[in-house]
């Protein structure tokens, strides 16, 4: 598999400045040195929990969000670098696709306009007429039947408005997507749908989905390789089956362990982390887990660990992964 | 066992009439003394009407109205005089939301908030509630119980503010604690040590919990039955073993199935097509028939009753029930 | 391949019309509810009587008699005369002329060149955000009738005088709102998805911000258009807005204050006539408010 887009060393540190009239605020290091490469037609998963960065990384890579060091390399050029012009026009090659159903479509645009709207921008498809034509044959690309695309957003689901939404996103047939977490503000019943969807479109366009979620099942269903993301950096990557039967940072195997499944006897191991996710704008010295970390050290505290592969592709950032592997169950 | 919390044919209507919506429709279930009875539904289900109509915080000025029985300790709740209901919730019945931010008063600490709450239920000596807040923290695993008393909600994390509210939940020792989607908005991490708390509270007070959630995951985590909701009505009934290895109700399958469970990777998602109905809006037959796979011409047209499918397991499905020869529940009236 | 259409999804859209044109948001607002009916009504009629007064007048405005002064109401007279015996009935319809007209046209100016600073404040932020808003601020240190008596007292009466004070006056409080519903939408994820797309930052607020934050803004030019009217009525009062012997109810109540002994029907009429309008117009805000709100209108 070839890369299709890297970062490197990508941080990102809000606020922190003193203005005139304005006052001071706290910084917070939301993505400290990441760096990662999504592969042609490949989906890497991001998880972590609530505060971690990963959003933050996603606009990072798609530069919805200015980074504040460190480069994003995409077809051969570094997009964090690029003029407003010309990221305007790397574009149609990036997409995305948001979490909320109902703040991500302009509430008094039509169907038609909202997915027509990229169509118009970069002016591939000519005319009203062949654009509406466009349209019915994305929103039937994504399962809603074209007959109402003169409606509002507020007169579909849930669902159907994520639908409307990847329609939107594929509609410039993009390499590159970041899905932030695209399903959990979905019912139960309809996440698998819009799974399934999304995973046939892949099939067919063959695009890479960064696909961020906190929900380890279904991350487990969609990805090839997981990053495990916590206060803004990576501290485990691998592929899917590495990540899930392997794991070997101590973060990585808490978060497996506690999420519930609908199974029955399955409690028997689980890993209870103490205390609570420390403040981004305070983060910890050393290892910024050791502070909830069950196998911490002294040297946790000091030494900050670095990324190393502890297995062929994994990387785990914890000074104990690659000596003391501990088995999980 | 005998039943704590017993509904019985609970309907909740919004508006009068031919137009009257059924939000919620002929519930039945019971919860033990001490027990844990889950009731699982997606958004429009009924679930959390149901639990509003138990507390009777339903509001009846705006056009709703409640239906049927719903008996704790063998009194009706619904015969009972408005004015007597607030010694009830809080002191035997108490409950905790989503949101514990929205669910605490942000301008009193949380000493005297929960304080107050004893206070209200019987509690007149200051000495006595001050011991009792403090047991209550650290029973709920707040660090320091002695020095955050004088904390403002703001100062704790989602994780801690959920634990001050089942702390304030729990201070009048309660019968029964209604968790409506209490873990939804925390992180996996910190679920587990809600969770976890959750169940050590039930070994040590023996107080029994109705745990509303979307997630079979955490529902399968600490009860030990399940009330399957859809559309207004109770679909499936079971204990949890039951229902997660043999589920009666199409829509308790296509739950299990859609969402991907460890050891069964598979290339797609089953997946149950169409959309959540809103409650009340399918009128005659299943309301589940739009979007089942089994559905026969008799699902549109009539109402399935319930059928026993085992000892603990109870389910609405004309289908299911002549396929495994399920007889026809005649007593939940 | 994609799966085909699931059949469920298609089942449970019935297939209405999309109810998103301003006329039948407008018939939405006006029949909501029977107080909206009876206050467009009323704006109507006043509208009405200001376009045709001279055909609905029964007399001239300015026309004096000495030989009928400080009449009561009398068939001849509906509301009686004044003390130069002026018909107080058209002197009030001839008046709405003046009010309506300054209660719609600063308003609407204003809400434009409030709407433009408030989207470039909430919009850009940084130093924009900073020098607009400081302004804004100082602006409304003052109060509007103070900031309106100021100007005027500088540059006098005179049509337009009196628009661009009123209009200065409200610009505040539309960039206010403005700003601060700017900042809201910008947040919403569907500005971040027209920027994904590649739009243009010009069509982002043309196309995604100012729709959504219009509603706002018009509900605020009805209740500004209230003001307007008693803005204006002050300022006459006060010897700054309509100057003699044209009418406008605020020199009609001016006016019947010196002569209050002699007959109190001019500020009666006055008085009464500003309360309806100004009670209108309110009604209809709230109305719109209410219909034009994207979650709670069909």
């Amino acid at each position: 598999m070839s890369g299709l887009i890297r970062a490197e060393g990508l941080g990102k540190t809000f606020g922190g400045t003193t203005g005139w009239l304005s006052g001071k605020s706290d910084s917070v290091r939301a993505v400290d040195g990441v760096s990662l490469e999504v592969a042609r037609g490949e989906t890497l998963a991001l998880v972590g929990e609530s505060g971690c960065g990963k959003s933050t990384l996603g606009r990072l890579l798609l530069r919805l969000i200015d980074p504040t060091e460190g480069s994003v390399w995409f077809e051969g050029r570094d997009i964090a670098s690029l003029g407003a012009s010309e990221m305007r026009r790397m574009r149609q090659r990036l997409q995305i696709i948001f979490q909320d159903p109902f703040g991500s479509l302009s509430p008094r645009r039509t169907i038609n306009q909202i997915i027509s709207e990229p169509l118009e921008v970069f002016n591939v498809v000519k005319g009203r007429k062949a654009r509406r034509e466009r349209v019915a044959e994305l929103l039937t690309k994504v399962g809603l039947p074209p007959g109402y695309m003169d409606r509002l957003p507020r007169q579909f689901s849930g669902g159907q408005r994520q639908r409307i939404g990847i329609a939107r996103a594929i509609a410039l047939n993009p390499a590159f997507i970041v899905a932030d977490e695209p399903v959990s503000a979905l019912d139960v019943s309809i996440q698998a749908q819009i799974i399934n969807l999304m995973q046939d479109l892949q099939r067919d366009a063959g695009f890479s989905y960064l696909f961020i979620s906190h929900d380890l099942a279904v991350v487990r269903h969609i990805a090839d390789r997981v990053a495990v993301m916590y206060l803004g950096r990576i501290v485990e990557i691998g592929s899917k089956r590495q990540i899930y039967s392997v794991p070997q940072h101590p973060y990585t195997q808490a978060l497996l362990s506690a999420a519930p499944e609908p199974e029955v006897d399955t409690v028997s191991s689980r890993i209870i982390l103490e205390g609570d996710v420390p403040n981004p704008s305070a983060l910890p010295t050393g290892c910024t887990f050791h502070t909830r970390c069950p196998i911490a050290q002294e040297v946790c505290r000091v030494k900050r660990p670095s990324l190393d592969e502890v297995a062929p592709n994994q990387f785990a950032a914890c000074h104990f992964a690659k000596p003391n592997p501990i088995p999980i169950g | 066992m005998s039943a704590l919390l017993s509904l019985r044919s609970v309907s909740v209507n919004f508006g009068r009439g031919e137009k009257a919506l059924r939000v919620v429709d002929g519930v039945s279930f019971d919860i033990d003394v001490g027990g844990t009875l889950g009731l699982v539904g997606e958004s429009g289900s009924g679930k959390s009407v149901t639990s509003l109509a138990v507390l009777r915080l339903i509001p009846e000025r705006l056009g709703w109205s409640t239906r049927g029985r719903i008996e704790f300790e063998g009194q009706n709740l619904l015969d009972l005089p408005a004015d007597k209901m607030p010694e009830i919730r809080g002191r035997d019945i108490a409950m905790i939301f989503q949101e514990p931010m929205s669910s605490l008063n942000p301008v009193m600490t949380i000493g005297s908030q929960i304080s107050e709450a004893l206070f209200l239920h019987g509690w007149p000596n200051r000495a006595k509630r001050h011991a009792r807040v403090v047991e209550m923290l650290r029973l709920v695993g707040i660090p320091d119980p002695e020095g955050r008393l004088g904390a403002y909600p703001h100062q704790f994390s989602g994780g801690m503010r959920q634990r001050v509210m089942i702390a304030m939940a729990l201070a009048c020792s309660p019968k029964l604690l209604i968790a409506d989607e209490a873990t939804t908005a925390l992180d996996v991490t910190i679920q587990a040590q809600v969770l976890e708390l959750m169940k050590k509270i039930r070994s040590d007070t023996g107080t029994a919990i109705l745990m509303i959630s979307h997630d079979l995951g955490v529902i399968a985590d600490i009860c030990d039955r399940v009330v399957v909701m859809y559309s207004g009505r109770v679909v499936e009934v079971a204990d949890i073993r039951s229902l997660l290895q043999r589920p009666a109700h199409p829509y308790t399958r296509g739950l299990l199935e859609s969402v991907p469970r460890k050891g069964q990777e598979r290339e797609r998602l089953y997946q149950v097509p169409g959309s959540v109905p809103m409650a009340g809006s399918v009128r005659q037959g299943c309301p589940f028939r739009a979007r089942c796979s089994v559905a026969v011409d008799k699902c549109a047209v009539k109402m399935p009753p319930m059928f026993r499918f085992a000892e603990d397991q109870r389910a609405a499905c004309w289908v299911s029930a002549e396929q495994s020869n399920a007889p026809v529940i005649e007593d939940l009236k | 391949m994609t799966e085909p259409v699931d059949p469920a999804t298609t089942e449970t859209m019935e297939p209405v019309p999309p109810p998103v044109s301003v006329v039948s948001t407008l018939i939405h607002v006006i029949f909501s509810r029977p107080a909206t009916i009876v206050a467009v009504a009323i704006i109507v009629a006043f509208i009405f009587l200001a376009v045709f007064a001279p055909w609905i007048a029964p007399y001239d405005p300015v026309q004096q008699s000495i030989l009928a002064t400080n009449l009561s109401p009398t068939a001849d007279h509906l509301v009686g005369t004044d003390q130069f015996g002026r018909d107080v009935l058209s002197r009030l319809i001839y008046g709405s002329r003046n009010s309506l007209i300054f209660g719609l046209v600063s308003p609407v100016l204003a809400a434009f060149f409030g709407t433009i600073l408030g989207v470039t404040a909430g919009y850009f932020g940084g130093i924009p955000d900073r020098l607009i808003s400081r302004v804004i601020d100082l602006l409304l240190a003052f109060p509007e009738l103070l900031l309106a008596i100021l100007i005027a007292a500088a540059l006098g009466g005179g049509f337009w005088n009196i628009v661009a004070v009123l209009t200065v006056a409200f610009i505040p409080g539309f960039a206010r709102v403005a700003r601060a519903t700017t900042l809201a939408v910008k947040q919403e994820p569907y500005v971040e998805a027209a920027v994904a797309v590649g739009l243009r930052t010009p069509m982002i607020i043309f196309r995604h911000v100012i729709p959504n934050i219009a509603a706002p803004i018009v509900v605020l030019i009805t209740l500004w258009v209230a003001s307007a009217i008693r803005l204006e009525a002050s300022l006459s009062f006060l010897g700054m807005g309509t100057q003699a012997p044209n009418p406008s109810w605020g020199n009609i109540i001016r006016d019947g204050l010196n002569n209050l002994f002699g007959s109190p029907w001019p500020i009666v009429g006055a008085g009464l006539l500003i309360t309806l309008i100004v009670l209108s117009f309110n009604l209809v805000g709230d109305a719109l408010r209410d219909a034009l709100d994207p979650d709670t209108s069909k």
